[in-house]
């Protein structure tokens, strides 16, 4: 069975590196995507003709899918990002159906909607182990710099990061185009691992589940995001029986999340060692405090 | 002659129908701090966001160290050295003191991309100088012992003195205030005074600021304009001022 609990680390693995887009974008700059699915698709699709028809080594099949995602984002965000949020979700969820229509119809590259086929299986756990740690190290020291602070500017207050001088147009683009290129990014390595992909893998229900991870965890953590992401994809395959269950567990779980605790599990918290640590110990000194009231009453 | 560092001619700004400015000159000279005051609906936060490009004039130039404005995005216009505050406080509520700081320090981060994704290179060096600054701005404003609170927790003058202090971290050379003194007492705009009089002497900084309170304005401002209905009525040295009887008229009622 460990080739079963492999392909689970590898399949947690994907997620993580797509939803840190999510997570990027939707927690950290406030922008809402229902499209990420579409530049997963768009990476798993150039991934795998580069490395089928090619044979390049994963590493530049990687890299040319998430040059191909990141340059349509970069057109797609010049011509949305001026729409007001709710137009700009809309726009993304049109982008994503049409890439899947598009993909569906272009028989002679893509293989249309029977599939394609004959990818090598390069994902391995150790190429996952590498990837999410290099994508948790970039993701984080971007969140940690210039950039990442830009990004919670125009989250926080638009109209005050105009004001102190940050081009808001400019950096909510570069921050779907950074999405959308952590989505291919998990897009390559998705292909090479089934070794072979349809469109219809990367539809709406792949986009929204990635959104609504990235609620569940926090709107504004990155480890929140990642914790989700585990989470969310260990359960079902834990629980076998209830995996059908799973769009409906999310519903009740998004609905629970936002009118009990509408910032998400960790809300602008990150996990860290030395956080845990202070919880640990408030925990044992309250009650501590807690004993010490009741033997003095 | 000193040299006029903001020149307004001419400027209109009509909402539909509604002239919310009329005919609004002004010229603003290196290291003066000049007030703008005027009955509530005068239309002078609408002057403010002229100048800084939230709105766009329907007539009018704009000209800050010579350059047009007009059609310039607001933060074209606050990299070219016009800072502001905000009538109604806008902190980035839910970050810390000092990351409402360093957030505003964004031009002092030189490093490549590559650094940010990495922090490699300069980048620990440089982040430290960013950071230092932004500590000694909070000194400069008296908030240096509560860098690590959340901004939107902080009593009201500390969030105006941090809206201040996040303003002066872009290197402005002209400040503009809007109602700094707003929701003040007596005694608490006699500190606000000679806090925003020191930040002028301290960054040879050119300040523009509306406010209410006709004491603080008397106190810090070399030329005063008054607003009514969009139209200017008077401008000039608060003596000039306080005597105009267009101005009595405005805040006091017509005589009889």
């Amino acid at each position: 069975m460990a080739g079963y609990y492999e392909g689970l680390l590898i399949l947690v693995g994907i997620n993580i590196i797509a939803v840190i887009g999510v997570s990027i974008l939707t927690g950290f700059t406030r922008l809402f995507s229902f499209g990420n699915g579409g530049f997963m698709a768009i990476g798993a699709y150039t991934g795998a003709i580069l490395s089928t028809k090619l044979h390049t080594p994963l590493a530049v099949s990687i890299l040319g899918g998430m040059l191909m995602a990141g340059f349509v984002a970069f057109l797609l965000g010049k011509i949305t990002l001026g729409l007001k949020g709710d137009y700009f979700l809309i726009a993304t969820l049109g982008f994503g159906e049409s890439v899947r229509v598009i993909i569906e119809n272009l028989q002679g590259v893509t293989g249309g909607a029977r599939g394609y086929s004959g990818i090598p299986m390069k994902t391995d756990l150790f190429v996952i182990v590498i990837s999410v740690a290099l994508a948790i190290f970039i993701a984080w020291n971007i969140l940690h710099s210039k950039i990442g602070r830009n990004f919670m500017a125009i989250r926080e207050q638009e109209i005050a990061a105009d004001a102190i001088g940050i081009d808001t147009a400019k950096y909510k683009n570069i921050a779907f185009v950074i999405s959308a290129m952590f989505a291919a990014w998990a897009g390559v390595l998705f292909a090479h691992y089934f070794t072979f992909i349809v469109p219809i893998m990367f539809n709406l229900a792949k986009s929204s589940e990635m959104t609504i991870t990235v609620v569940i965890g926090g709107l504004g953590s990155l480890t929140g995001s990642i914790v989700a992401t585990t989470l969310l994809t260990l359960l079902p395959e834990l629980a076998r029986a209830a995996a059908e269950y799973r769009m409906l567990a999310y519903g009740v779980a998004v609905v629970l999340i936002i009118t009990l605790r509408p910032s998400g599990l960790m809300g602008y918290k990150e996990f860290s060692a030395r956080a845990i640590y202070y919880w640990v110990r408030d925990l044992f000194s309250r009650k501590a405090v807690k004993s010490g009231e009741e033997v003095s009453s | 002659m000193t040299e006029a560092i903001l020149s307004i001619q001419d400027l209109q700004k009509n909402f539909g129908g509604v002239v919310a400015t009329r005919d609004f000159c002004l010229e603003i000279e290196k290291n003066q701090i000049v007030g703008l005051i005027g009955p509530n609906g005068a239309g002078k936060t609408t002057i403010f966001n002229i100048i800084t490009g939230i709105y766009t004039p329907s007539a009018g130039t704009v000209k800050f160290l010579g350059n047009d404005l007009v059609g310039k995005k607001p933060f074209q216009i606050a990299q070219a050295g016009i800072a502001r505050t905000f009538q109604n406080i806008r902190l980035f509520q839910k970050l810390s003191v000092l990351d409402n700081v360093i957030m505003a320090s964004h031009k002092d981060c030189t490093y490549s991309v590559f650094g940010a994704m990495t922090h490699l290179g300069a980048f620990r060096k440089n982040e430290k100088e960013v950071r230092e600054r932004s500590m000694q701005l909070l000194e400069m404003v008296g908030l240096q012992d509560i860098t690590d609170r959340i901004a939107g927790g902080l009593p009201y003058g500390h969030q105006r003195r941090l809206e201040i202090a996040r303003a002066l971290a872009i290197r402005p050379k002209l400040l503009l205030l809007d109602e700094p003194a707003a929701g003040m007492n007596a005694e608490e705009s006699e500190d606000l005074c000679s806090f925003v009089f020191d930040l002028h002497k301290k960054f040879d900084l050119t300040i523009f600021l509306i406010e209410h309170h006709m004491d603080v304005v008397m106190k810090l401002c070399d030329e005063i304009t008054v607003l009514n209905f969009g139209q200017t009525i008077c401008q000039g040295t608060p003596q000039q001022v306080i005597a105009d009887p267009h101005v009595i008229e405005a805040y006091l009622g017509e005589e009889k």
